[in-house]
């Protein structure tokens, strides 16, 4: 092994070590500590200097205490119940609006499919706050929408959106759509139109060929794009802070008040482990599906 | 098969309409001369002039641009870096590790991320500022690029990189003069990517910033949650304005130059 590979190797690799996997390692040490009044806020801390016997008196005084915390408060089994819950329900409308527009996308005339790529990937640069932003005016009681549908005489008085879970529902739709277009864009784009033309001529109808052909073959970007939205969805913290209501329980926000507000260390550490615990069901389906696309290909 | 029926012809004006209303929603109010977001005062560009008064905005998108700009480079360094270990390093101790490093942050929740880099900063005693956020965008960045770069470092032809060797060519020389020209693209594409993640980013920013460094998206979460303002507006505007140009630089870029590869090969065809 000459000093160059090594070099090529190690930096990448120990950057990552010290930036990304010692500071979880400290997420999980401190999510057994205890609070305490002091700086840092939490004790015990490892005292290096006490050598071997410092370690072991540190090691003994880590506990689950707070996961059992976690557990008999409510307020966090709730958040993390509504976060899934909110998570799994956008995902689903997601798919709903967003396969539409893929299929309508891939069947569109093909000089205009960069146009239209263009538009769906303009969104995804655009900043994401500013996005979570524009709705607010949207939604708010003397919004766009309110007077939409007043002009429509839907309704009589303005409905109250904004700081709802409905509003939540509409900021994870709207901003993370793109994420599911994107993926059923790409597997519908590389069908065989003959298959759909063979299901014709052998006497389906177009709706069935639909279903027996297209939805099949696109599953692999279903599932993709269904993950893409679900796993940053369940850790979101921007949309229930800024459209959610003081009622909206998504996990993300309860870790930010748990470490701003109540300045509570080792609770914060213990939410965190549990929602990366939440997190890695999804996140293993997802890359096992990734790798069957993958194999697919070649 | 490729007609527009009535069916996708609505969906895709439905689709696009829900994308792009809000922000163009956001354009239109920028140029509103009253101050209540909801009524039309007449057109105006007064929050435009406002809005560069704005010392504090001023600061924070000073910051930010500091920030993007180191951490995107070296972002762009680490994560070709990487992405040549993932495809080229061969077999080495830790290999399953480092690519679960690589790949673990693009699903990390940001919560957890900031967390765990805000409790590190402290352990360690690094004073919170532009340095720290540095570092932050600089780690999950790289994972970005590290990922689209080595979607281009496998696909392409490694003869033409052991032709280059075997002509005598140092292995650096080969990277430099064969390999980097070639995966060039996809690293300009990971550098711009590192560079948007960065410049969009709260989360991460606001666990890891602190008194002393305000990033722009800091300063707009806390004016965006006292309500709607006009200079937000004209901010957005800006923001949305920029991104646009930039993308659509970009895709006429790319198409120029499979223009000219497809000529290229079309007149080698006809040498040849």
């Amino acid at each position: 092994m000459n000093l160059r590979r090594f070099s090529l190797i190690a930096v990448p690799y120990f950057w990552l070590l010290g930036l990304f996997l010692i500071p979880f390692l400290i997420v999980f040490k401190i999510s057994l500590s205890d609070i305490a009044l002091s700086i840092p806020p939490y004790t015990p801390t490892l005292e290096l200097s006490e050598g071997w016997a410092g370690f072991r008196d540190f090691l003994s005084q880590l506990d689950f205490e707070n996961f059992e915390f976690l557990a008999t408060d409510d307020l966090y089994w709730k958040s993390y119940l509504s976060s899934v819950q909110i998570a799994f329900i956008s995902t689903f409308i997601c798919l709903l609006i967003g396969f539409p527009i893929a299929y309508g996308m891939a069947n569109a005339p093909k000089e205009w499919q960069p146009t239209l790529m263009l538009l769906v990937i303009l969104p995804f640069w655009t900043s994401f706050l500013i996005r979570v932003y524009s709705l607010i005016g949207i939604l708010s009681q003397e919004g766009m929408l309110n007077q939409f549908l007043m002009w429509l005489g839907l309704i009589g008085e303005p409905l109250t959106i904004l700081n709802t879970n409905v509003a939540v529902y509409i900021g994870i739709v709207y901003t993370y759509c793109p994420f599911m277009i994107l993926p059923i864009y790409a597997t519908l784009i590389k069908l065989d139109g003959s298959l759909l033309e063979a299901a014709e001529d052998l006497g389906c109808s177009r709706t069935e060929a639909f279903w027996r052909i297209t939805v099949p073959l696109s599953k692999a970007g279903i599932i993709a794009g269904c993950f893409l939205v679900f796993i940053p969805a369940l850790g979101e913290f921007v949309i229930p802070s800024l459209l959610g209501g003081s009622d909206t329980l998504m996990i993300g926000k309860t870790l930010f008040e748990e470490f701003y507000n109540n300045r509570d260390w080792p609770v914060a550490s213990a939410v965190a482990v549990i929602l990366l615990l939440i997190l890695i069901i999804p996140i293993v389906l997802y890359q096992r599906n990734e790798q069957k696309m993958m194999e697919a290909e070649t | 098969m490729r007609r527009l029926t009535w069916f996708n012809a609505t969906s895709l004006t439905l689709g696009f309409a829900f994308l792009y209303i809000p922000m163009i929603v956001v354009i239109i109010y920028s140029f509103n001369e009253s101050r209540l977001v909801t009524v039309w005062g007449g057109f105006s560009t007064k929050w435009y002039g406002e809005l560069l008064q704005n010392e504090a905005f001023l600061d924070a998108a000073w910051v930010t641009f500091k920030v993007g700009f180191f951490s995107s480079i070296i972002a762009t360094i680490l994560g070709t870096m990487g992405a040549y270990v993932l495809v080229r390093g061969g077999r080495f101790y830790g290999r399953t590790l480092f690519s679960g490093m690589i790949y673990a942050p693009l699903v990390m929740p940001e919560v957890i991320t900031g967390l765990s880099l805000l409790l590190l900063f402290i352990s360690i005693g690094l004073d919170r500022g532009l340095f720290t956020i540095i570092l932050a965008h600089a780690t999950f960045s790289m994972c970005y690029v590290s990922v689209v770069v080595s979607s281009r470092l496998v696909s392409f032809d490694r003869s033409v990189e052991e032709a280059a060797l075997d002509l005598g060519c140092t292995p650096f020389e080969a990277f430099r003069l064969v390999t980097l020209p070639i995966i060039a693209p996809a690293v300009i594409s990971g550098w711009l990517l590192a560079l948007t993640l960065s410049l969009d980013d709260l989360v991460i920013a606001s666990f890891v910033a602190g008194p002393s460094a305000t990033t722009l998206p800091i300063k707009v979460f806390s004016s965006i949650r006292l309500g709607v303002s006009p200079e937000i507006n004209a901010l957005s505007t800006i923001l949305i304005g920029l991104v646009t140009i930039g993308t659509i630089m970009a895709s006429l870029s790319t198409k120029r130059a499979v223009m000219r590869r497809e000529r290229a090969e079309r007149m080698a065809e006809q040498a040849g």
